[in-house]
């Protein structure tokens, strides 16, 4: 009796010993998830990882969330309807976004990208941080419409969410924080950094051609004190001379209260610039000519007008026509088409 | 030789008697693991009177005559004192309380303090600003900006709270898009995290010695009456016009109104 026992409980260990290995060999048969990898050319992060730390789960689940309509009033509406990946996470076509009901936005919808690298978001900055970020398309009235706790609720009434969230943070309950931080790992995720400046500056394919290179030398003397390198901007706030739009929006003073601020937005990446047309806060600028043309000849003396495009009595930055189609072979340079086809970003 | 150890022995055995005795006075000791309840009650009047939701009709400082639909306000951070100075600080966590009018659940703020007698209170209307921009998984309860406290007392656009919310009816008001004539004032502003903004975070002290001193007891629920007259939202420093001022969100002119309502909390009774 007793060696019997002891034999079946032996076997069952084995057994045991058994499926815990084919699950190790399961696991390593996947493909190593990367989570998140600073590119070697790129600044450290200013996203808070230690509160968030990107998994394979939470980032999946992040994904699905990215691409779930049902984060809309009526269902219609995801974040990848006016995040679109093919046009660089942005509303391609459209100077300012529709969100639920063809319901007008008031500003141009901004790209998912390097948000990692961030210190606010929006146009006029107004959050501080990604995890807070959503809310405020969720609830908006021209954009989702939707309230965070109804989501939280449909989402708790899903047959594969509770599980989701289970398998990312442990608990089927679905809490705002919880559902907050997979949208985050998801689009701490959506960096982009493989165009061709990038392996330019890390030196692993073909260097600039002649007028790219030219390009370059212009950018760095005329462009890279708000458009900073590697990520194309500097994160500040200014008024880069367009002129108060037709809406009158008063940009970053919303948030501030401060004359000062008044009609300035976020300095925005250059980054996939050919999948992101139109242009500007209010997407009035259709083409880069037109926004060349802009900054060369059409500037505008408004009260807040950034000094860097007033210096020495000469008004926004003059180029010439060879000039101009250097910076455009240049700004071309920044197209990342592996950002804008990876299949891990994509709606699965 | 024994006797005398007998006679030191029974000095210290009344000595600690004594020394128990005195810290026992008519007040227990300030044990901060050994806690009692303590309930504050926001009654809102207007004036004189009662605050009824939509039914009631009152009239402002300017001379307008409105009703209040919605009123809800924040508080937070509570401090109790006792006369010798010493003060207990309840921990920040449980420290967070939505007021919301019509609403028995949301009518006090009930906290843990040690027993004792306490003569000041102090707590803040409104969110602090370390809470304001803490990690999102520290802020659950009413500070959960999903929006489960009922109306949104969250901006979404500017990351912050609203910290005092009041809505209501007044032919002084200019019809809005919505077809009403309808007044709104949304109160908030922390300080602003990257770049400073205006403040509208409040801190509220308290007599208690007046009107009665609050003494919590494990075995008993004390409760902190407040009167809390939002005829002040419209008259306390500044008077407001509902006519000139229907929608006051985040702008400058929202620093009077919480100049306003900083004034409109009064103590009327303890219950013991």
């Amino acid at each position: 009796m007793d060696r019997r026992k002891i034999g079946i409980g032996l076997s069952l260990l084995l057994l045991m010993g058994l499926a815990a290995c084919r699950k190790e060999v399961l696991e390593q048969l996947e493909i190593a998830f990367p989570g998140f990898v600073k590119p070697a050319n790129f600044p450290e992060p200013a996203y808070h990882f230690n509160t968030n730390a990107v998994t394979r789960e939470g980032f999946e689940l992040g994904r699905r969330l990215f691409y779930e309509p049902r984060l809309s009033r009526n269902n219609t509406v995801s974040c990848g309807s006016c995040h679109i990946q093919s046009a660089g996470f942005t509303h391609h076509g459209h100077d300012i976004s529709h969100g639920i009901d063809d319901r007008l936005g008031k500003r141009n919808s901004p790209p998912i990208m390097n948000l990692a690298w961030n210190t606010s978001f929006m146009w006029d900055g107004g959050i501080f941080d990604l995890d807070l970020q959503p809310v405020a398309p969720i609830t908006a009235h021209e954009e989702m419409d939707e309230k965070v706790d109804n989501v939280l609720a449909k989402l708790q009434a899903h047959p594969d969410y509770p599980g989701l969230f289970e398998k990312a943070f442990g608990s089927k309950e679905i809490t705002s924080a919880n559902f907050l931080k997979a949208l985050s790992q998801f689009m701490l995720l959506c960096v982009s950094s493989n165009a061709k400046y990038d392996s330019v500056m890390r030196q692993e394919g073909p260097a600039f051609t002649n007028d790219e290179a030219a390009g370059y030398a212009l950018f760095r003397q005329k462009c890279a004190a708000c458009h900073t390198e590697p990520l194309f901007t500097d994160h500040s706030f200014r008024d880069n001379g367009i002129g108060i739009g037709y809406n009158r929006d008063s940009g970053r003073y919303l948030v501030t209260l401060n004359e000062a601020d008044l009609y300035r937005f976020k300095v925005p990446s250059l980054r996939n610039l050919a999948y992101t047309a139109p242009y500007m806060h209010d997407g009035r600028f259709y083409t880069l000519e037109a926004v060349l043309d802009q900054y060369s000849e059409q500037v505008k003396h408004t009260p807040n007008l950034d000094p860097l495009l007033q210096q020495n009595g000469v008004t926004g930055i003059p180029l010439t026509a060879t000039e101009k189609k250097q910076l455009l072979a240049f700004l071309n340079t920044l197209n990342d088409k592996q950002f804008v086809t990876d299949r891990l970003l994509s709606e699965q | 030789m024994k006797s005398a150890y007998k006679i030191i022995t029974l000095a210290f055995a009344a000595l600690l008697v004594l020394a128990s005795c005195k810290k026992e006075k008519n007040e227990p000791g300030f044990d901060d693991q050994n806690l009692a309840p303590l309930s504050i009650e926001f009654d809102n009047i207007v004036g004189g009177q009662n605050l009824y939701l939509n039914t009631g009709s009152y009239t402002d400082a300017a001379g307008e005559s409105f009703s209040v639909s919605l009123l809800q306000y924040f508080i937070s951070n509570i401090k109790v004192r006792k006369a010798d100075g010493t003060e207990y600080v309840v921990p920040q966590d449980s420290s967070y309380f939505l007021i919301k009018e019509g609403d028995e659940d949301l009518s006090h703020a009930v906290v843990n303090v040690p027993e004792g007698d306490y003569t000041t209170l102090t707590f803040t209307v409104g969110v602090d600003s370390l809470r304001s921009t803490m990690d999102v998984s520290k802020r659950t309860g009413v500070l959960d900006p999903s929006g489960s406290m009922a109306d949104g007392m969250y901006w979404g656009w500017n990351s912050g709270y609203i910290f005092f919310k009041m809505e209501g009816l007044s032919d002084a008001a200019p019809v809005d898009p919505s077809g009403q004539h309808k007044f709104r004032y949304h109160i908030g502003g922390f300080g602003g995290y990257n770049a400073p903004t205006i403040n509208n975070i409040k801190t509220i002290t308290l007599d208690l010695s007046e009107r009665g001193v609050a003494k919590p007891r494990k075995d008993r629920k004390a409760n902190i009456h407040l009167m809390v007259d939002i005829s002040k939202v419209l008259s306390g420093s500044t008077t407001v016009s509902i006519a000139a001022n229907p929608e006051v969100m985040f702008s400058d002119y929202s620093v009077n109104i919480a100049n306003n309502y900083a004034q409109m909390f009064r103590h009327d009774h303890t219950e013991n």
